[in-house]
């Protein structure tokens, strides 16, 4: 199977979902999809043992080849990793929704169809080694982060949440869009291999700086990073196996995917390293912050999960501090990039079990509600199990993952010590600090999340579900998460060099040849000096005191101003954005035609005049003129005569009889111009429109000046002025094409060849007729169509009365 | 002779235009006619008034009048027509329905559908 064909996958898969949702309603369609994921977990696998060794695939598929787009699967350690937590946790999470989502009851074809769309997208993302296909797949990503979202469509704060989500992950991506063009302007490829390869020139450039904001934003509003969080929490109306999977697995970390990704070539600037570092502490210590005071259990993950991206998000930027270092000191920060990876798998592991087991409480209770819950421990004792060691890795106690990924996490930021740059040496101390507090903050909302809806008092009168434990195929998933959040403490290094290792050699290219020259082994145990292992004993005591009280100094919370949240700036954004592109539609589209003919005959002139001035064709030629006699000077007046005649009269008839005039004097300067079958035309035409403007004038109304007063005269002065630069404009074209025959005329063709080729003497019969006889075929049908809409108009009786009529307008 | 014509187009064209911005449905109907009638003279215009003799072969004549544009426009002549005959029904359908011909009163909206 080729690497690109695995990719799309899941799409293709997704093209047969409907049908099979539709035509077998006895099994479970998601037996059916976990088969994708199964087998693509399976194929993923086998390339472990030859990235392991350092080696590296690549597939090229030329997409637009006109524009040198292709679509490029390359395979490294980072994409392997990526591509294993996204097939499987996808697995996991597929298995896990057969049971949480009733077959009967959900629409479960929209369900498995948006989902293989995302793992397709997902995937793509972490392969692409083009610029503007990761940009696709990234996009798709966000589209069908949307749709899952949006599942239950018919919830306001579904659609509330999806729409917001979408708002600003894509404003996010055009950021990033932004970033990749600028990248490949300057290195002229947009080959991430390529770029790397660069990077030491390209630092240099003057829109290096913008390249790496830009693609930042992009990676801080899809991994929900300060001050883009503020989607995460209400994308958390999506039915829990899409928190689970996109929310927290997968979906999140492809902003984290992109900073690993892009840290060969932009982390040669000390903005990344300030920005990513920065950021990401921030964004850790605001979310671990923010979960304390959530009720509800999945919100609670969310902010927990913000803040968790944040950690992996600051341990990648304090990773990059390798590349401006030398001698031993470089190991000392990729151990920072070691820890990020190795932390990602951890989270993904112990926050995918946590949310599905929310989802179970949930699906088993009815509520998700933490002050209503409490006591589920004897009655759901299996859960209870999963979401303890869930939460106690989270808060980073020993024999779970969390511990050891957070003190590596803790030994990273005091190694910033060591980087001593900007008179650094003062206030380096700020990062461990912040982090110490979040990691306290951290353990309580661990503690919180678990012992708030397990143990305390149970009160099932505040339940709208009488609780009991979850069937055994629900359960299933979690369990699974839950021994790896075990095992992996036991066995770290195993994992370490499976997956770890050759994730960090293609972050750090520089430093690392292949995945075995990464040195680092896991230990749980560092000796009595590290400073680490007291810093985790602090978050311990500290943390147990504070949840102890948490009851006391949660209403604090209470006390921030509501005005200035985040959420209310971007409610107000869109409010603005709502009303003003309403407010500027409605000041042109008024819906008068007279409007749009204005904006048309504006675009006339103005694009006209520009393009004849642009071109300098205004010219008069005065050489090859016809003369002018007697008999045409006299057409012409009787010809301004009548049309000022129908301008000012205030009487049907008279308009009418004067374009009757207008018409026949036409057909004179046919006659003058030697077109004889022209004037014969015109001449029938006109005496049939005159006599159907009479007929039709019987029934018509008196020819009423509605302009009137000073308003109107503005108005009539507008249309005149409008009408004199319509008029100079054609005078002027009408002048600058007589003056200058750029092309010899077909016209020679036609009077040479009308008799051998046609047989005919009348030329412009011939043409009509012969040359041109489709066009000709086409003009009546266009007249038969014109008569059958008469016929319709004139002799259809009116079939709604008046007071009927509802035109939608919307 | 041509630059005449240019200056009498333009004048076609101009009093066209104010007639098609204006209130009433049967002036935006006389000026789509007035519109054609400027168009046609344009392309015989374009194409040169100095032909001698009309497009019909005969011997001896070499100096035609260019046949091109008029083909052109007896094609728009009989279709102007057509457009003229539909829209002066659709005025008329119009006014029976809505009982105006003021554009303006005509356009719809929400206060006024």
């Amino acid at each position: 199977m080729s690497l690109i064909f695995a990719i799309f996958l899941p799409i293709i898969v997704a093209f047969v979902i409907p049908f099979l949702f539709k035509k077998v309603s006895n099994i479970h369609t998601g037996w059916f999809v976990l088969l994708v994921p199964l087998g693509l977990v399976a194929f993923y696998g086998t390339y472990i043992p030859d990235i392991m060794a350092g080696n590296t695939y690549m597939e090229e598929f030329a997409w637009i080849p006109s524009l040198d787009i292709s679509l490029v699967s390359y395979l490294d350690g980072l994409s392997l990793l990526f591509s294993l937590l996204i097939t499987g946790i996808g697995m996991l999470v597929v298995l896990y929704s057969i049971f949480y989502l009733d077959k009967e009851k959900e629409k479960l074809g929209n369900f498995y169809v948006y989902l293989l769309l995302f793992m397709s997208a997902m995937l793509g993302v972490v392969q692409s080694d083009h610029l503007i296909s990761l940009y696709f797949f990234w996009e798709l990503t966000s589209i069908s982060s949307f749709l899952l979202i949006g599942y239950w469509y018919t919830k306001d704060r579904s659609r509330f949440g999806a729409l917001k989500s979408m708002m600003i992950t894509v404003f996010g991506g055009l950021m990033m869009l932004g970033g990749f063009v600028i990248l490949g302007i300057m290195g002229d490829t947009f080959s991430i291999r390529e770029l790397i390869d660069q990077a030491s020139t390209l630092v240099n450039h003057d829109l290096f700086v913008w390249a790496l904001v830009l693609v930042l934003i992009g990676a801080f509003t899809k991994s929900a990073q300060f001050p883009f969080y503020i989607w995460l929490p209400d994308a958390m109306e999506a039915p829990t196996p899409v928190s689970a999977y996109l929310h927290s697995a997968t979906m999140v970390k492809a902003g984290l995917y992109l900073v690993a990704r892009f840290t060969p070539i932009f982390a040669l600037s000390e903005v990344w390293v300030w920005l990513v570092t920065g950021v990401g502490l921030l964004t850790l210590f605001w979310g671990s912050i923010f979960a304390v005071k959530q009720t509800d259990l999945k919100a609670i993950l969310a902010f927990s999960t913000v803040s968790q991206l944040g950690l992996i998000m600051s341990l990648l930027g304090i990773g990059s501090i390798s590349y401006h270092v030398t001698g031993d000191l470089v190991t000392t920060f990729t151990f920072a990039s070691f820890a990020a990876i190795f932390h990602l798998m951890n989270h993904a592991t112990f926050k995918g079990s946590l949310f599905m087991i929310a989802g179970i409480v949930d699906h088993e209770t009815g509520t998700r509600d933490i002050r209503k819950l409490g006591g589920l421990m004897s009655l759901m004792p299996i859960s209870f199990t999963i979401a303890m060691i869930g939460s106690f890795s989270m808060a980073g106690i020993p024999l779970f993952n969390g511990f050891l990924s957070k003190e590596m996490f803790l030994d990273a930021t005091l190694s910033l010590q060591q980087f001593n740059v900007h008179s650094l040496d003062s206030w380096w101390i700020l990062f461990p600090v912040i982090a110490w507090i979040a990691s306290v903050f951290t353990f309580v909302y661990s503690l919180y999340f678990v012992f708030h809806t397990f143990r305390g008092k149970y009160k099932p009168e505040l339940l709208p579900k009488k609780a009991h434990e979850a069937p055994l195929g629900m359960l299933v998933s979690p369990a699974i998460l839950a021994i790896l959040v075990i095992v992996i403490f036991f066995v770290p290094n195993f994992f370490g060099n499976t997956f770890i290792k050759p994730a960090v050699a293609a972050i750090q290219p520089l430093a690392y040849q292949v995945p075995a020259d990464v040195g680092f082994k896991i230990k749980a145990w560092h000796g009595f000096e590290s400073t680490a292992l007291y810093m985790t004993l602090g978050i311990f005591l500290i943390g147990f005191l504070l949840y102890k009280t948490i009851a006391k100094w949660v209403p604090l919370y209470e006390n921030m101003p509501a005005k200035i949240s985040l959420n209310r700036f971007y409610d107000g954004l869109m409010n603005l954005s709502d009303k003003g592109a309403n407010r500027l539609s409605s000041s042109y589209m008024t819906g008068s035609i007279r409007s749009y003919l204005i904006y048309m005959f504006a675009a006339l002139i103005i694009l006209l005049a520009f393009t004849m001035w642009v071109k300098d064709a205004f010219v008069m030629d005065l050489t090859n003129l016809a003369p002018i006699q007697f008999f045409e000077v006299l057409i012409s007046v009787v010809l301004i005569i009548s049309t000022i005649t129908i301008l000012v009269t205030k009487s049907r008839l008279t308009a009418i009889i004067a374009l009757g005039a207008v018409g026949y004097t036409v057909a004179l300067f046919y006659i003058i111009f030697k077109a004889p079958d022209l004037a014969l035309t015109q001449l029938v035409i006109e005496t049939v429109s005159v006599a159907l403007f009479l007929g039709a004038f019987y029934h018509l109304p008196k020819l009423n000046k509605y302009e009137k007063g000073k308003e109107d005269r503005r108005f009539r002065l507008n249309n005149f002025l409008i009408a004199l630069g319509v008029g100079v404009m054609v005078t002027l074209i009408a002048i600058a094409s007589h003056s200058q025959k750029l092309v010899v005329s077909i016209s020679e063709y036609y009077k040479e060849t009308v008799y051998s080729e046609a047989g005919g003497g009348n030329i412009v019969n011939v043409i009509l007729v012969d040359y041109r006889g489709f066009d000709t075929l086409f003009e009546i049908s266009v007249l038969t169509i014109a008569s059958l809409g008469i016929i319709g108009m004139i002799t259809v009786r009116l079939a709604k009365k008046k007071g009927d009529r509802k035109v939608e307008n919307k | 002779m041509e630059i005449l014509m240019s200056i009498l187009i333009g004048f076609l064209f101009m009093a066209a235009v104010y007639l098609i911005l204006s209130r009433s449905l049967l002036r935006i109907i006389i000026g789509t006619g007035l519109l054609s009638h400027g168009t046609h003279l344009l392309l015989l215009t374009m194409g040169g008034l100095g032909g001698k003799s009309a497009p019909v072969l005969a011997d001896g004549i070499t100096d035609y009048a260019d046949p091109l544009p008029q083909a052109l426009i007896l094609t728009a002549i009989v279709i102007s027509f057509g457009v003229t005959a539909f829209s002066l029904v659709l005025a008329y359908r119009a006014y029976k329905v809505v009982g105006t011909d003021n554009m303006d009163l005509m356009k719809g909206n929400e206060d006024n559908d």
